[in-house]
């Protein structure tokens, strides 16, 4: 962002003088502003307005009586929730999720930039990036219905199994592996697109510095190490807060289709939660509040890690 | 250096090398297989994917998954108000986001910096689902197209990218020069600024198409009428929830539930088609947009 503040300040017009000041300037450019009119007012309606449909949160919410003259509440559907018995198991789930996600498959893009830099054929590189992009295109539904045929009983890995001399999984019906197959399947389906961003990085990073880096003896993998990693280290940092900014939030869609009876032991999440109980079940202030409480959570991880990343490597968002 | 060591640093690029193509094609076939997979089993004797014979190439093959699909209406329906929304969808995105990014991408926009700043604090913080949820339905938008469509208008990213695009890539003396020649500003927009501007709107066509196509979650939430419901919901209730959307043929209980079998995968490839056809035109405009993306980081 910082960026673009900056090229737009160095195109900053040559004014003409006459007749300055702030009304006329508005005025002149009142066109603009007729523009912008329907985005600004969309995004009031459609992004502020939920904030003031928050309030419910702290209300006994009754349709009848809307959202500004429904009886307040307090805290007690904030109270309810961590009182309640699935609170930690919720927390957990969620938070173990995106750690995982972020521990195993943020890295993997990286390494596959790596790898593509790596490559001399440049042919045969942009086959690799090609197919790897693919799966990016593929809606959820699918991506799961893909997964439930390549993970049933009668699917090809559990023939692989078989054929190895093991004994079949149900693995969408146990809870023990939804977490490992979820982050699985994000990774083939994301780790290709994800790179895009690193190889243009890399492709950014001064020839001349390899070069020496060559001259001094370092192997390749030194040169990886020396000369590749520190390039894109600055998009890392960006693209890690970027990650954690949503870190409460990821993936809910897929999770909510791959969620059964079976596996909810693990695959229950706050947003799926949030769904289920309140569009449908109707309980609206409950679980406005339990989303009013993971959008904070989420903002205070996303503030504390922009703030270490600017004191720590000089790279953040603002 | 001497002679045996530049040997020896040369042995080693080679291992290092082969190791990488090594990786490389083994990160290639997992990608693959899955998607072979599923187009193999589609044309496949039901009987043979549910035995597990199949496993890289089709046995047995059949056409009868797809000659069904194509008797099936609630997968036409699907397939017709997909497309409807994804074009209406399409539109309505690229004009709001149009009229959004040109003129905050102007520097001499007097509060423009407010402006950013109450947009792309969206990015960070909103209301969530339920109070989303709850306006949606206070609009009266349920069981209509356009809930599915209006709160999703302006992706905030969307709007960064085109904004960005705007400042880096049209020369603002240019602007400035057309202004000195007394062309308005809507002028200015659209016999000057668009059509520099095709690239960046093909990346952003292909973005929100994309996005309408394969999404559901909206869908769920918003339409309970059946008519109403896009390919993405039709294929969650033939993919994961039951076959009832095939009972009642003519053919036996028994050849239904293998066919059943079969047709989930060709719904996938029917659905996927669309988006898979057009992959190898539009990929390069893509990865353009992702990297046009990455300038704002």
């Amino acid at each position: 962002m910082k960026s673009a503040q900056t090229s737009a300040a160095s195109l900053t017009p040559s004014q003409p003088k006459r007749g300055s000041g702030l009304p006329r300037k508005i005025a002149k450019r009142y066109d603009l502003y007729l523009m912008l009119l329907l985005p600004i007012a969309w995004y009031l309606i459609f992004h502020y307005g939920p904030l003031y449909g928050l309030q419910i949160a702290f209300k006994n919410f009754n349709p009848a009586k809307g959202i500004f003259g429904s009886p307040w509440e307090g805290f007690g559907h904030f109270e309810r929730f961590f009182d309640s018995y699935y609170f930690w198991r919720l927390l957990w789930n969620t938070i173990s999720i995106n750690l995982f996600s972020l521990l195993i498959a943020f890295p993997i893009p990286i390494l596959l930039a790596l790898l593509v830099n790596e490559i001399r054929s440049k042919h045969f590189s942009k086959w690799l990036q090609n197919i790897t992009y693919i799966p990016h295109f593929i809606s959820v539904v699918v991506i799961v219905g893909i997964l439930n045929a390549m993970l049933s009983p009668t699917g090809p890995i559990n023939m692989l199994i078989e054929a190895l001399g093991g004994t079949p999984t149900r693995f969408l019906e146990e809870a023990g592996w939804f977490k490992t197959i979820f982050i699985g399947s994000n990774i083939w389906q994301n780790m290709g697109w994800q790179s895009i961003i690193y190889i243009a990085a890399l492709s950014g990073v001064n020839p001349q510095l390899y070069e020496a880096a060559k001259m001094d003896g370092a192997s390749r993998l030194r040169r990886i190490w020396h000369v590749s990693l520190p390039g894109i280290a600055p998009v890392i940092v960006i693209l890690l807060i970027l990650d954690i900014g949503h870190f409460m939030n990821v993936g809910f869609e897929k999770i909510l289709l791959m969620q059964n009876n079976l596996n909810l032991e693990s695959s229950d999440v706050i947003s799926t939660f949030v769904y289920t109980t309140g569009v449908l079940k109707g309980e609206y202030s409950y679980t406005a509040a339990i989303g009013l409480f993971n959008s904070v959570i989420n903002l205070i991880l996303l503030l504390m890690v922009n703030r270490f990343a600017r004191k720590t490597s000089e790279t953040s968002l603002w | 250096m001497s002679k045996q060591q530049t040997l020896k640093s040369k042995s080693d690029e080679r291992v290092f090398d082969a190791i990488v193509y090594a990786i490389a094609a083994v990160i290639m076939i997992i990608v693959l297989y899955p998607l072979v997979y599923v187009v193999s089993a589609s044309f496949s004797d039901p009987s043979k994917v549910l035995s597990g014979d199949v496993w890289l190439l089709p046995k047995g093959i059949s056409l009868d998954a797809y000659t069904s699909i194509m008797d099936n209406d609630k997968i036409w329906r699907g397939y017709l108000n997909s497309i409807i929304y994804t074009v209406v969808g399409t539109v309505i995105n690229i004009l709001m986001t149009l009229l959004a990014a040109y003129p905050l991408s102007r520097p001499d926009l007097p509060g423009r910096n407010g402006f950013m700043v109450l947009i792309t604090l969206t990015m960070f913080f909103g209301g969530g689902l339920i109070p989303t949820y709850l306006l949606v339905k206070d609009l009266g938008m349920v069981n209509t197209m356009w809930a599915l469509i209006i709160p999703g208008a302006i992706a905030t990213y969307n709007l960064i990218v085109m904004r960005t695009y705007f400042q880096t890539s049209i020369p603002w003396e240019l602007q400035e020069a057309a202004h000195m020649d007394g062309c308005s500003n809507w002028r200015l927009l659209l016999s000057i600024i668009l059509p520099l501007s095709k690239p960046i709107i093909a990346v952003m066509v292909l973005f929100y198409a994309v996005g309408h196509w394969n999404s559901f979650f909206p869908a769920l939430i918003y339409l309970q009428n059946e008519e109403l419901h896009p390919l993405q919901l039709v294929l969650r209730e033939i993919l994961m929830i039951s076959q009832s959307a095939f009972e009642g043929g003519s053919i036996g209980l028994e050849k239904q539930i293998l066919l059943a079998e079969t047709i989930k995968f060709a719904v996938i490839i029917i659905s996927s088609l669309p988006v898979l056809i057009m992959y190898p035109f539009v990929q390069k405009h893509f990865v353009k947009g992702v990297m046009i993306g990455s300038i704002k980081g």
